[in-house]
């Protein structure tokens, strides 16, 4: 995985993914339609100013409430690079995996940065660098089984091999 | 070193000996279940994963409750992808409303002896914690996720560290399941199981009933937890007779098993609890509640739609009247509620106040459709979660209470413990 590098947004504690993406939302699944609703009711400036490859900055337990999907289709149709959070509601923590989003737990990060920082982050070493600050954090990457996950590009990328694997073993047998 | 029932689950899923908190495993999984909101994408990640079909079609059920009856022609599409899917993947279990048994996932599982104690149960939707009341273990997960199990019939999964909440003293009047998990909410926070396995215990949980304690494990999810669960006894065993034939093994956790922390609950004297917006933690006493003045009541949904809670409902309403200027709807949460309700004449009492009462759905619940709250109006809702716009417009309020809770406020016109209508 290469590193990343954008600009901060920050958002509060217990960021549930009703204001990511609301549910009178949830019948639309053209990711670039649900990307155009994100945080819209909940955080009107960052939808507004948001750009590609910028990256959320979030306290604890982000992405709580709903298991909906739509809320890491939203966020990555945005333009979201990354999230780096204090804590992740473990489902959402689940579904950025799965969809190639990378969720980063760095609680010192989450306070030695401000919005409009530039950072840029090497997913790999587990570094945070704020840019803006001149500052570094560390964070403990992901377990390998994850990475592998993401290095397929997604868990459908991953499984499709997986597949494609059975099903070969079987012709050889 | 003893296990917990949840490690326990997931040790025997993962055809280990022990596993220990932390610890990522690949398990087998029992059943998979996806609806009409998670489905139609995990479908189409299904389709991009290039399966050829589901790895067992007894066991990926597949429910239409969120939008169905249809409310519009974008979800009548999705629904519509569901039932194909269903159609094509020759899955046993799919229900509809209008075609033979339905109903709201949660509700509906339990209750046709799907669900059985032991196995290792994936949901495409947070609240399918509430399979744990009957001691299974089951976590909700997003669409991919499920398409993924469904094609493999496994999946990975982190054991969660497990917090045991001890509950004694018996329960007072008007005092429920609901009212013990609101409480509990308010104590942990939203955050306050985060990731962890919430094991309810204790002499009161062994009195509850079994519609207590899927309300109980429904709202697990709301504390940040991976699972609830509760161990199998009697009361489980009785549930399952005549819903299932299949053999099961009731696994609980040993007396030395390790827990992240102890928590107890002394629940005598314990009072009807309300969640103020716009959080389920956000917990005070109904009486204590003060002067709050409400436009509508929901009763029903996966948390409080089942017969126990219909019942109550129509137990305060039955020979009053419902405050002018609220709106009353009550939706059983499956068709088997509807009709028992229907026999037992509860339909008639809330029908008889002037509440409207539908068909199985989830509908208002998570603000789909039947029923959305307008700018500047609240509610009280039996459901489990009032976060902003939860249930309409982003300015609407809702208060999460118990069927009876609920059952006074709309006699009363404003939040009301059910002992200032009912003696
Ligand atoms: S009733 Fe509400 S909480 Fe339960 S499954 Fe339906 S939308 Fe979700």
């Amino acid at each position: 995985m290469s590193t990343l590098r954008g600009k901060a947004w920050q958002v509060g504690d217990n960021v549930d993914t009703d204001q990511i993406i609301a549910g009178r939302y949830l019948s639309l699944t053209d990711p670039e339609e649900l990307g155009r609703h994100c945080f819209e009711g909940a955080y009107p400036e960052l939808a507004e100013g948001f750009a590609q490859g910028d990256v959320i900055v979030a306290g604890e337990n982000f992405g709580c409430g709903s298991s909906r999907e739509h809320a890491v289709v939203a966020l990555k149709a945005m333009g979201v690079s990354c999230i780096v959070a204090s804590s992740f509601a473990r489902i959402f923590f689940r579904n950025c995996i799965n969809l190639g989003l990378l969720p980063l737990d760095c609680p010192s990060a989450v306070e030695g940065i401000e919005v409009g920082d530039e950072v840029c982050i090497d997913p790999v070493a587990g570094k945070i660098e704020n840019i803006s600050k001149g500052v570094v954090f560390d964070f403990k990457p992901l377990p390998p089984f994850l990475q592998e996950i993401i290095a397929a590009g997604d868990l459908t990328a991953y499984v499709r091999r997986q597949l494609s694997g059975a099903r070969g073993a079987e012709v050889r047998r | 070193m003893g296990l917990t029932i949840t490690e326990k689950i997931l040790a025997r899923a993962a055809g280990l000996e022990a596993v220990a908190p932390g610890d990522i495993v690949r398990v087998k999984v029992d059943l998979v279940m996806g609806h009409d909101v998670t489905l139609p994408l995990g479908i189409l990640e299904f389709e991009r994963m290039g399966a050829a079909g589901v790895f067992d079609p007894e066991k990926v059920v597949a429910v239409s409750d969120h939008f169905a009856p249809a409310s519009n022609n974008a979800a009548a599409d999705r629904i519509k992808m569901v039932r194909d899917f269903a159609r094509a993947q020759g899955l046993v279990h799919y229900f509809e409303p209008g075609c033979g048994q339905s109903g709201v996932c949660h509700a509906l599982l339990p209750e046709e002896g799907l669900v059985l104690p032991g196995t290792v149960i994936l949901g495409a939707d947070s609240h399918t914690t509430t399979y744990g009341a009957l001691g299974a273990f089951a976590t909700g997960m997003g669409s991919t996720d499920i398409a993924a199990a469904m094609a493999l019939g496994e999946t990975w999964l982190r054991v969660p560290e497990s917090l045991r909440l001890n509950y004694h003293g018996k329960l007072g009047r008007w005092v429920t399941g609901k009212d013990l998990i609101l409480h509990t909410l308010g104590r942990l926070g939203v955050a306050g199981a985060l990731y962890e396995a919430m094991e309810f215990c204790g002499p009161t949980i062994d009195d509850l009933a079994m519609s207590d304690r899927f309300t109980m494990c429904n709202m697990a999810v709301e504390a940040g937890a991976k699972n609830g669960i509760i161990a199998p006894g009697t009361k489980t065993e009785e549930y399952l007779l005549g819903r299932t034939s299949r053999p099961y093994e009731a696994l609980r956790s040993d007396h030395d098993a390790r827990y992240a922390a102890t928590l107890e609950f002394a629940c005598e004297g314990l009072q009807p609890q309300v969640a103020f917006p716009f959080s389920p933690d956000n917990v005070r006493p109904a009486r204590e509640a003060g002067e709050v003045t409400i436009d509508a009541v929901f009763i029903g949904s996966c948390t409080n739609g089942r017969l126990e809670d219909l019942r109550v409902a129509a137990e305060i309403l039955r020979g009053r009247q419902v405050a002018r200027g609220v709106r009353l709807i009550v939706i059983p949460a499956t068709q088997k509620i509807y009709l028992q309700a229907m026999k037992e004449g509860l339909l008639e009492v809330f029908a008889g106040v002037g509440g409207a009462v539908s068909t199985p759905t989830c509908g208002p619940c998570f603000g789909g459709h039947m029923g959305l709250l307008a700018t500047g109006e609240r509610a009280v809702s039996t459901t489990n979660r009032n976060f902003v716009g939860r249930m309409g417009h982003p300015e609407s309020e809702v208060y999460l209470a118990s069927p009876a809770v609920a059952a006074a406020s709309a006699v009363v016109g404003r939040i009301a413990h059910p002992g200032e209508v009912v003696d």
